[in-house]
This record gives C-alpha cells, structure tokens and sequence, in this order.
C-alpha cells in the first residue's frame, strides 16, 4: 500500500511537471516563430486578441482547476487515517457525511463557470463585428483543393493582401464541399458552405505575412489547402491591386510556350488578357507575384513551378491537377511563358 | 418504504402472464411509439428547416389541394375508432363484434392506402423532381409504411381474434396493436398539419 | 415439456414465500429449467442475457482492437512530417474507420455488455424484460459491424469522416460503394440500439425485486437507463440523416443536393442532433459503473447518491440542447450562438456534481488499493482534464479557433477513453470474478494500469500543444516547419506505449480465465445483490424474489446493525420459466411474469435484415425484398401469441387432442 501512495504522489508531482515542462515548451517553440498557425500566443488584430486573451484566461482557469482537483484527488488518496484494528476487515462505514464537499464543490465551480460565461458572451460581442463597416470586401471561394480570391476587377489564388490596420469583409462561398477559412492569427474560422454565403472579417494590425489553412475536411488533399494574407501599408496595397488588375501583355518571344499553355493548359487556368479562360483552377495572370503555388505547398521558384507541373500527383496526391510530360524543349518553352506571368 | 421489505403479504395472489392492460409488451410498443415520433418529428424538422430556407417558390407547385385530404384524414381517425371499439368488445366476452371491428378498420385503413395512392399518382411531381418532391414523398412513404405495416398487424389480430385467441382475460395484444395503429393516425394528423396546411400558414 | 403446448397457465396464482436451498432437487429443476444447451443450437438460440452480455463484451473488445489498430497506423504515419508510409486516401479511411469503429461498434455495445449482465442481477430479477429482443439487439449489432467492415477488405471503406458531411459525401464527390455501406450500416446498427434501449427502459420499469424502489436503484442503472432514454430519441435523426443521404445517392433525392435547393446544413443538424447525446449516452453508464464500484473500495456507500442520480439524467437532458456546438463555425446567427454556447458551459455542473461526490467518497472513506480502484481513480483525473477542455471548446470566440484543430482531439479522447475506457477496463477487473469465478491478476494489472496511464497522457496531452499550435484535424500529413514535429513524434510514442498496456491487459485477461486465482461469491466484498449469487451465477440468477430494504443489502447489517433484506427467503417461481414483474415507481409485486423459452427467431431476423440491407446496399431491389419477406416471417413466428407465456386463451376442446394437461 505505501508503494501505491508514492506511486500516486509521483504522478501528481510528475503531472504538475509535465505541464510545467508544455507551457515552457510552447513558448519556446513558437516564440521562434516556427508555428505561423499558432493563435495561443500570437494574434495581429482586432479580430483575434480578444479571443487570444479569452484563451488564457481560461486556460489559467482550466490549469488551476486540474491542479486544484488533482491535489483534492491524490490528498483523498493518501490522507492519514487512524490505522486499521482488527475489527476494520469487514466494517463499512454509514451513508452520512461528505455532502459538504458537493456543495462546496460545484458551488465554486459553478460560480468560476458563470463568470467564465460572461466573460466569454463579451468576447463574442467584440469580435464577432467590426466597429466600423469594412470598406472593403474579397469575395473567397473555396475549391478542391486552392483558394480563389477575388476582388472587384483582380482575380487570384490562394493569396490575398490587405491594408494594414483597416477592417476586411471576406465574403466565403464554396465551388464544392464544405471548406473552412481560417487565419488564426488575424481571426478565428468559418465553414464555406455551397449553396450559402457566409462572412467574416479580419484585420491586420501589424504588417506581416500571415498563413492560413483549410480546417474543415474536404477530401484528399486537406492537408494541402493552405493559403497567405499579407497586410502591407495601403500605398503599397493599392499599388499591388492596380498591378494585379493589368490583363497580361502579350510577349512575343514567348509564342511557343504560350501555345503549350493555350493547348495544355487554358482548359482549366485563366490568363487575363490572353485566350486562356479556364476556370476551374487557378488564376495564373500575375502567377510570379506570389509567395507560394500549389495552395501553400510549395515556394514559389521556376524549378518548383516544373517540378508541380510535371509531377503534380506525387506532391500532392488525388489533386485535380494531373502530372504532365514534358519534354525538355517543351518544358524549357513552357517555362519561358511562365516567366512573363509577372 | 423501508420497513417494506417485512410488511410484504405472506401469500400474494398476483395475475400471471399478459392478463392486464399494462403487460410488458405494451410498455415495450410505448417506448417504440416514442421513438418512432421523433423519427417522424425529425421528418418534419427536415420539411420545416428546408421550407424556411428555400428561395424558390414553395410549395413549388402551388397550395396543397386539402378535399382528399381532409376526406382522407378522417378515414384514418375512424379506423381508430373501431380498432379501439374491437378490443372492447372482446373484453366483453363478444367475439364475433369484436371480429366486426377489426374488418372495419381494416377496410378503412385499406381505403386510406388507396386514396393516398391517387393523391400520389394525381401530383405532376415525384420523388426526385424537386426538393419539395422528394420531401412530400418521403415524409407521406415512411408513413405509408407504417400504414402497412398497421394493417398487417390488424390483420393477425382479425385473424387470431377470430380463432378464439382472445378473450375477457387475455387480449394484450389487441391492446399492444391498437396502440401502434392508435400513433399511426394520431402522426399523420402532425403529418397532415405540416404538408398540408402549413404552407396556407407560413404563406404570409 | 409437453403440458406447456397445450395448457395456458392460470390466470392467477398465490405465490408462496419460501426457500430454495442449493443442490435440492427444487433447485435442480429450476437450474434445468433456465439453462441453455450447450453446443452451437445453443449458442444461436439463447436467451440468457449473461451469454448475451459477454458476447457484447468480447466483440465490442474486438472492434476496440480494430480501431486500435488503425489509429496506431495514423500514428506512424504522423510521427513524422512529410510521412509517405500511406496515401491521402489510405489515411482518409483509416480515421474515418477509426471513428467509427469506436465510437460506434465499441463504445456503446461495451457498456450495453456490462448493462446486459448486470442489470438483471443488480435488479434482483431473473432476465431482461424482453429476453428475445435482447438477443436480437446482439445479432444485429455483430451484423452491422461487419456489414460496416465489408468494403474495408476492398479498399473501399468510407473515407468522409465518421461525421461524414454532405455534400463531400454525396454522389458527386464519392462515387463509390463506400458511403452507401457506411450509411446502410447506421440504420441497421440503429436498430440494434434502438431495441436494446427499449429492453433497459421496460427492464427498469417492470423487473425490480420488490422494495426496490426508485433511490434503491445502483447508479449503473440509472446511467443505462438516462442513456436509453436519450437514444430512443435521439438515434431516430442520425438514421433519418443516413437514410435520406443513401436516398440522394442511389434514389436521385434532393435532402442534400445544393444545387437543387437542399441543404448541407441540414445534414450537420440532424447529425449533431443525434451525435452530441449519443457522447453522453457512451459515458453516462460508465460514470455508473464508477458510481457504484469505486464505494466498494472505500468501503462506504457513494456520497449523494440522489444528486449523482439527478446530475445523470440531468446531463443527458441538457445534451439534447447543446448540439450547435460542433457548428459554432458554420456561420449562424450570434444569438444563436450565445444559448447553445451557455449550455454547453452549464452542462459542466452536473458533472461538477458527481465528481466532488467521487472525490467526497474516496476522502471520507477508506480507499482499499486494488487493481481496480486505480483505474477508477485515475478516471476521475481524466474526467476532469476531459471535461475542463470541453469548457475551452464551448467558448464560442475560442471556439473559433479551437475546432478542427488536434485540440478537440485531445478533448474527445481524454473523455472517451478517460470516461469510457478506464471504468470499462476497471469494471472488467472488477466483474471479472462474478463472470468467470476467477480472480485478474493484481500484479499484472497494477503494472497494466500504470503503463496504460502514462501512455495515454504522452500520447495525448500534446494534442492539446498541438492543437493550440494551430494544427488542423484530419491531415494526412504535415510540413516540416510548422512547429507540430516534436507534438505529434511524443504523441506517436506515447500511443504504442498505451497499446503495450492493451497487451497486458489483454494478456492478463486471457492468463486469469485460465489459471486465476479461484473466486468466491464477493470476493470484493460488496454491497449490490449481483454479489449475493454464486461466481458465475447460476442460469437462474436467484432461485427466489429477494426483497429489498436499501440501496446496499449485503452491507445492511454492518451498516444499520440489522438485516432487513431478505436474499435468501422471497416468493418461489418455479413453475417454468418465471420472472417477478413489480410497480414502476415503488417496486410493488405486480404480476408473475411468463418468460420466453431460448429461440431461434432472433437470430434468423437478425440474418434476414442484414439480407435486406445488403439488398439496398447492392441496389438488387430482389435480394432486398427477400429479405424483407424473411423479416416479416420471423416477426410473425415470434409474435405469435403463446399460450405459455399467457399471450392467449384458448384451451382446446376435450375430444381434440390426445393428452390432457
């Protein structure tokens, strides 16, 4: 019996240790930004800091409470009692006493739960609208497995700019299933659903690139829907919107890969200002200005370009974009194309 | 209670079997008629939530037409009446009556199939034409396969009643399928009041 | 034998009080009377809810296994980023099989297995109300399973999430047989549930022994029976939901089809509707089995029995209007938000209730450190680190960040195996010896307990980490710089731990059957009347009506300084197969009840409705009617009103038959 009291003692301690030795964990890691999804710690606007204070708050209140009942458990565990006679083999004590204990018990934690409540309904009420109207509105499209991004006369993929400091309306429709749109850093997430519009708001407070993630199940390539907002000042924003507004200039020098793209690959892309009005895949007008291609999966460089195209359903399998032989010349021309998709 | 345990009678006469109105089989088809009704309530939060969030023009094919089935709803009501009347006389000792009563309903419950079946043929929609389709044939299916199954069972009940089965002392189970019978007519009024008459309300 | 076929019983009967002394020729008779043949005519045709409670044990231990299996397989292909050991698809359907498998095959039907054996015995009574149907509810549970399993060997196995959301898991997106076998499962999987439901909840109002009233009743019944309540209510949506998605896949409906005006968020509320009392449903007859064992190891009775019973059926009242929290991110109104965000945070109190009663019993008690009060103990921290998380998450705004992430992993698994798996492995420890007549090994088990603990909180307390550091639920893989490679590596390794604990256990459970230490009839020394029968019991459980006086009659005279439950002296019924039916509320005699003999008509049903459904499933619209008509005649066989069972009156005419009754 003494061995199970140390035993019991131990795992108390060493549980205390165990979230101890977490915490410290998760500041660590995170605090070198290697976590761009992490919202515990880090929250860039209006629409998230509530939320990320709401969050320790109760974990504080959750943590204590583990504490608290684990100390209540193990001290009922191994608590002195007057050692057993003889007589002790076979009694059983009475029905009586220890209600005290519910009472006491669920009378604090209903009282910390209410609070805990109020707390949480005035978190909502801040977050769940903006002060002011957004001035402006991106309408977001979820599809198998990237993101369509679309303001008033620009059309992108898979990442979106906003001005810093300034509330965005980001209008959520799904091409297919059901997808969720969530930047946890600027705010929390909302399901796209076909056949239904639904909206949330995010705001940047501070310049940044800001990672976002699919986060309801949509298929086989979940895992591989990721996406960026990148707040810049607005001089700087404007200045992206105008240049992703320009339709494509035709480059002469590069008529041989533009009749590959035209043959292979207009049927689903679109480029603005040329025949290519596909529009089941992804925008490719201002393909180079991005950080990323394939929805987050790959940095954005010529060889990874070729690397997807070629290879598509060894990166990122049962996408709808088919791997595609290409032979050297065909790639090199291809390539060439790509290049004046600034 | 707990001096109970000593004051029990000595020697307690006490009915043996299913002689009682409270047998458990009837417990047991209570218990399957409350989950049966929110198998049909969840039928009509189906119909209710869809209707309240369509955009198209509901129902799509204008007002249900309510004559048959009004004319129909009171078919089905009565078939209860005499399912109900059936097991009393039974307990009565008259059998033959009792076997009156269970043909009546069938018949009725019978005339309810078919009327319902002209209903279906006579609308211009199916079950996959529309939306509004396929919840109309739905919700009235499953009830039309409760309706069946209803008969069926009041045809074993004719059947065993008129074998002599059944008598002052032991009729549980005309008490057992009446109360099923007795929750397929009482459904359909909810039935009835959702499909047919709650457009005319939710209209304004 | 013979006189049962032409002779109805009487109509009444004066019962004598009496009793039946063991080895008497009396008690042979009814031991003779109530057992069941052995060999396979008997196994497929019994009856006895103990046979039936065990087999409900060992499958539902079997499909644990499976879903064990399948996750420890997630699990390598987590531990490290950028893992190619499986496919998108592959993985798609293992954590979809894993869900279901346990939350499905496993997670219910272990309880209904400890509910089966139990109740009866716990109650005072010969049977379940219904032995037949109880019978019934096993053959189609065991069909359900593997029908669910049946494209699995085919690479086919559902692959949309065990919550399988329209329209991902329509036509247009799954072509495949695997939706409509998971969907068809359901339905007949709920008929399984639905039947057992119907079986606890006639049980308890009818089959008593006299003097149990409502508050003598152990808080395993109670929990069972708030269960069944919930899902007689609740199972009928998430059938209604499966049906009509199998109607739009096979049928051509509209319920779903978003383009032709149905609704994807029709499927998320029926589905919720059903899904969020049934995680209550697969805990609350667990927390029973806590309720009523974990006394005997402080050795006093439970404190506040009353408001662990009203915070049982409290809980599952309150479940019923909090579903919305699983949608929290679909978009609805903030209104909406706030009540069934509220709910979802009050619902914690009546667990509040029976923790601190747990924690009041183990403190004024004197703890007695076996095998299974470990477990039950360290349920109670599980419980809590479980329930706490589920505050987190009903936090709407943080909700907002929380869902979807490996945080809600972590949560539903520190409540499902923190609340389902540790009593349900306690209470093996712990009934082990009333089942088989031995003891489990308390050296194998306490180092069992300790692995399995440690194992479970590495594998799954980082998920919390995990999910807090923005990992997504339900990816197959991950990158390299997301900060989730050392969570998951710790949580891999933390996961086969717990699954070398499985091992033990099983290895112990499998060693005791044969070479454990002889048991007696209590060898805990406990107070419910499932101790007061022999190790195993006998078929007949008690060979008189006990009478009951309190909550805890083997403890009666220590306690009070007189016995007044009487155990050994009660009615005699022994005039075939008889069982005591009493008053609903006080637990008054009421009638002698005719109990069935064992019969082959359930299992025949059984087989018929999975015909039926494979029918459906394989759209041969003959094969499904067959088994419709197969379904109908063994309805009818069984319904068909008994003259022994005194279903119906007619005795025959002197001149017709041969014997005479």
């Amino acid at each position: 019996m003494p061995a199970t009291h140390k035993a019991i003692h131990c795992a108390s301690r060493s549980t205390r240790a165990m979230i101890a030795f977490l915490a410290a964990f998760v500041c660590h890691a995170s605090a070198r930004a290697d976590a761009p999804l992490n919202y515990f710690l880090h929250a860039d606007g209006p629409a998230a800091t509530p939320t990320m204070r709401l969050g320790w708050a109760l974990a504080a209140l959750a943590v204590a409470v583990a504490l608290i009942v684990s100390v209540l458990l193990v001290g009922a565990i191994i608590r002195k009692r007057p050692p057993p006679t003889k007589r002790d083999a076979s009694h059983v004590q009475g029905e009586g006493g220890g209600m005290r204990w519910v009472w006491i018990g669920t009378g604090i934690s209903s009282v910390a739960l209410f609070v805990a409540l109020a707390y949480v309904l005035v978190t909502l009420e801040s977050v769940a609208s903006p002060r002011k109207e957004p001035a402006l509105t991106i309408a977001v499209t979820a599809y198998d497995w990237w993101w369509k991004i679309d303001y008033a006369g620009v059309t992108t993929a898979n990442e979106i700019h906003i001005p810093v400091g300034e509330p965005v309306k980001i209008e959520l429709r799904s091409a297919d299933v059901i997808h969720a749109f969530w930047v946890p850093r600027l705010a929390g997430k909302t399901q796209t659903i076909p056949g239904v519009v639904n909206e949330q708001w995010i705001q940047a407070d501070r310049a940044g690139v800001y990672r976002g993630q699919c986060s309801q199940f949509c298929g086989a390539q979940h895992a591989h829907m990721a996406f960026e907002v990148i707040a810049e000042p607005r001089a700087q924003f404007d200045a992206w919107y105008a240049a992703q507004a320009r339709p494509h200039a035709a480059d002469a020098t590069a008529s041989a890969g533009q009749r590959l793209f035209l043959d292979r690959c207009a049927g689903c892309h679109a480029v603005r200002g040329s025949d290519a009005n596909g529009t089941q895949a992804p925008d490719l007008t201002h393909l180079n200005s991005r950080r990323l291609i394939a929805a987050g999966t790959l940095p954005n460089t010529e060889s990874n370009q070729l690397d997807w195209i070629r290879h598509a359903q060894r990166i990122k399998p049962d996408s709808l974009m088919p791997s595609i032989a290409l032979t050297a010349a065909e790639a090199a021309a291809l390539s060439a194309y790509l290049r004046t998709l600034q | 209670m707990s001096d109970f345990a000593e004051a029990l009678p000595e020697r307690a006469r006490l009915p043996i079997g299913s002689p009682g109105e409270r047998s458990g089989g009837w417990w047991g088809c209570l218990t399957l008629v409350a989950t049966e009704a929110a198998l049909f309530g969840y039928l009509i939060f189906s119909y209710l939530y869809l209707a309240s969030q369509t955009t198209q023009h509901w129902p799509p094919e204008g007002m249900p037409k309510l004559g048959l089935g009004i004319a129909n709803t009171c078919i089905l009501l009565s078939s209860s009446v005499f399912v109900w009347a059936s097991e009393r006389f039974v307990r009565r000792g008259k059998r033959g009556m009792g076997v009156l009563m269970l043909a009546i309903a069938l018949a009725l419950g019978a005339i309810f199939v078919g009327i319902q079946l002209k209903e279906w043929a006579d609308h211009p929609y199916g079950l996959t034409t529309h939306l509004y389709g396929s919840l109309y044939f739905t919700i009235t299916g499953f009830h039309m396969m409760h309706v069946l199954v209803g008969l069926v069972v009041l045809a074993f009940l004719l059947l065993w009643t008129a074998l002599g089965y059944f008598d002052r002392a032991r009729s549980a189970a005309l008490t057992i399928g009446g109360l099923y019978w007795h929750f397929v007519d009482v459904v359909w009024l909810f039935i009835f009041a959702t499909l047919y008459l709650s457009p005319y309300v939710l209209a304004k | 034998m013979t006189e049962h076929a032409t002779s109805p019983p009487p109509l009444q009967r004066t019962l004598a009080i009496g009793r039946i002394e063991p080895g008497s020729a009396e008690e042979r008779k009814l031991r003779e009377t109530w057992e069941t043949p052995p060999g396979w005519r008997g196994w497929l045709s019994t009856v006895d809810h103990k046979s039936i409670g065990l087999r409900y044990l060992l499958t539902a231990f079997a499909f644990l296994i499976a879903g064990g299996i399948e996750a420890l397989i997630m699990r390598v292909q987590l531990a490290r980023p950028d893992s190619t050991l499986l496919t998108p698809e592959q993985y798609n359907q293992l954590f979809t099989m894993h869900g279901v498998t346990m939350i499905f095959l496993y997670a219910l039907p272990v309880l209904s297995g400890f509910s089966n054996y139990l109740w009866p015995l716990i109650l005072g009574a010969r049977d379940m109300a219904f032995p037949r149907l109880n019978a019934l509810s096993y053959w189609i549970f065991l069909f359900a399973g593997l029908f669910l399993y049946a494209s699995f060997p085919f690479g086919e196995a559902p692959n949309a999430g065990w919550f399988n959301y329209a329209p991902l898991a329509g036509l247009t997106y799954n072509t495949g047989p695997n939706i409509d076998v998971y969907a068809l499962g359901m339905v007949l999987l709920g008929i399984s549930t639905t039947v057992g439901s119907m079986n606890f909840v006639v049980t308890f109002l009818r089959m008593r022994a006299p003097g149990m009233s409502l508050d003598r009743v152990p808080v395993l019944v109670w929990g069972t029976l708030t269960a069944s309540g919930g899902n007689l209510l609740a199972v009928p949506s998430v059938s209604l939901a499966f049906f009509l998605l199998w109607l739009d896949r096979r049928i051509g409906t509209h319920f779903f089809d978003v383009v032709n005006g149905g609704r994807a968020l029709l499927w998320q509320h029926l589905f919720w509707i059903f899904a969020h009392p049934w995680v209550y449903a697969v805990v609350l007859p667990a927390m029973g089995i806590v309720s009523d064992a974990l006394p005997v190891f402080c050795r006093r009775p439970l404190v506040g029995y009353l408001p662990v019973a009203l915070s049982t059926v409290a809980t599952m009242v309150i479940g019923f209007v909090v579903w919305i929290h699983h949608m929290f991110a679909t978009g609805i109104p903030a209104l909406a938000l706030s009540f069934f965000g509220a709910a979802s945070m009050v619902i914690a109190i009546p667990s509040a209730v029976a923790t601190f009663a747990w924690i009041a019993t183990i403190w004024t008690g004197r703890p007695v450190f076996r095998v299974p009060f470990l477990y039950f103990a360290g349920f109670v921290f599980l419980f809590v680190i479980g329930g706490l998380s589920g505050v987190l998450t009903a936090a709407v705004p943080f909700d907002w960040q929380l869902t979807d992430t490996y945080f809600v992993v972590a949560h539903l698994h520190y409540v499902l195996l923190g609340i389902n798996v540790f009593p349900v492995i306690g209470g093996i420890y712990f009934w082990f010896p009333k089942f088989t007549g031995r003891m489990m090994s308390e050296r194998i088990g306490r180092i069992g307990f300790w692995i399995l603990f440690t194992g479970f909180n590495i594998a799954f307390f980082p998920m919390h980490i995990a999910g807090l550091l923005g990992m997504p639920r339900r990816i197959y893989t991950y990158a390299p710089d997301m900060g989730w490679n050392t969570v998951n590596m710790i949580t891999s390794i933390g996961a086969f731990l717990f699954a070398f604990g499985v091992l033990i256990f099983m290895w112990d459970f499998v060693y005791s059957l044969r070479r454990g230490p002889v048991a007696g009839d209590n060898p805990w020394d406990a107070p419910t009347l499932e101790w007061a029968t022999s190790s195993p019991p006998p078929p007949y459980n008690f060979a008189i009506a006990p009478r009951i006086a309190s909550r805890h009659p083997l403890w009666e005279e220590r306690i009070s300084g007189k016995m007044r439950s009487r155990l050994d002296e009660g009615y005699i019924l022994d005039k075939g197969r008889e069982a005591l039916g009493t008053t609903a509320l006080d637990g008054d005699p009421d009638v002698i009840l005719k109990m069935p003999e064992d019969s082959y008509a359930p299992f025949w049903l059984g087989v018929a409705s999975l015909v039926f459904f494979s029918g459906l499933a394989l759209t041969a619209w003959w094969l499904a009617a067959l088994g419709l008509i197969g379904c109908g005649a063994a309805i009818v066989v069984w319904l068909w009103p008994r003259r022994e069972l005194g279903q119906r009156d007619d005795t025959p005419e002197p001149h017709e038959t041969g014997a005479t009754p």
